[in-house]
């Protein structure tokens, strides 16, 4: 189950086991209303429970780069595996995203 | 070599939780042949890459999951089916996801990286860029108005002893 979680200005958000469209659709609006109702700069991406992701999850990190980026806000992954990292240089994230194993 | 056929079929309605459904379906269909996980996990993207596209860009059932409570409901629901079809011969598998939506006016466009007609659904346009990646062999049929099939072609087992000597 995804997780969400503010620690200072950094929007914490625990991905689910499976990140594929039919949960990444809820992820990314409820990730929206914590940017616009709290005063969160940053967002956390934590890989730690995911087994399986498609592009939705790609689409997940470049959304929330896109609203966050032009307030100087940053997007970082943690816990990323080989998979999703091969992914993300697919898909040029790992030059927007500061990604950590 | 081994050429033992083997084949299956699966009709499920457009809604993102079979998205789930059909890549695990798919991944039981070939575990008898003993592919790596790597090669099941490769399967598994781009079966779900492919189902994922037949609900939301063929069908327009965009919306996914909803937790209760919330007031918020699907907006979708735009009836239809998506048919998943296996071929196993030997250790190649065959792969063909099908719908009957919208289908695709320009295909070598829908095809390029990063390419997608709903940025504002949080869509990043790498669906086909992963399923060429991930399979050995991809092909696009389309018409619009009257549907889209995906087929894509992959061969397992290609690192286990089975598939050396003999
Ligand atoms: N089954 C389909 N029916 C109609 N249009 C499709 C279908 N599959 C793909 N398309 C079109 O091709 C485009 C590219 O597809 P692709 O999967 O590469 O990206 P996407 O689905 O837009 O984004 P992502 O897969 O990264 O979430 C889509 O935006 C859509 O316009
Ligand atoms: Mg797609």
């Amino acid at each position: 189950m995804e997780e969400f979680q503010i620690i200072e200005n950094y929007l914490m958000v625990r991905l689910p086991e499976e990140v594929d469209h039919h949960r990444a659709d809820y992820i990314c609006r409820k990730a929206d209303r914590y940017l616009l109702d709290q005063k969160v700069e940053h967002i956390v991406f934590d890989f730690e429970d995911t087994r399986f992701m498609d592009s939705s999850g790609i689409g997940i990190i470049l959304g929330r780069y896109r609203k966050i980026s032009c307030f100087g806000g940053k997007v970082y992954a943690i816990h990323v595996d080989k998979k999703v990292e091969r992914m993300f240089r697919m898909a040029g994230l790992n030059k927007i995203v500061e990604v950590l194993a | 070599m081994n050429s033992e056929k083997n084949e299956m079929e699966l009709s499920f309605d457009a809604v993102s939780e079979n998205e789930s459904f059909a890549r695990v379906a798919v991944a039981a269909f070939v575990t008898h042949i003993n592919p790596t996980l790597e090669e099941i996990d490769d399967v598994k993207t781009a079966v779900s890459e492919a189902v994922t596209n037949a609900i939301i860009h063929g069908y327009e059932n965009y919306r996914g999951y909803v937790k209760g409570g919330e007031g918020e409901r699907p907006v979708p629901v735009h009836q239809g089916k998506v048919y998943v079809r296996c071929r196993l011969e030997g250790d190649v598998l065959h792969i063909e996801v099908q719908d009957q939506g919208k289908g695709i006016a320009d295909i070598a466009r829908a095809m390029e990286p990063m390419y997608t007609s709903r940025p504002e659904l949080d869509r990043s346009g790498m669906g086909f860029s992963f399923m060429e990646a991930f399979m050995d062999d991809l092909e696009v049929e389309s018409r619009p108005a009257a549907g889209t099939i995906v087929r894509m072609t992959k061969k397992l087992g290609s690192t286990s002893w089975i598939a050396c000597g003999e």
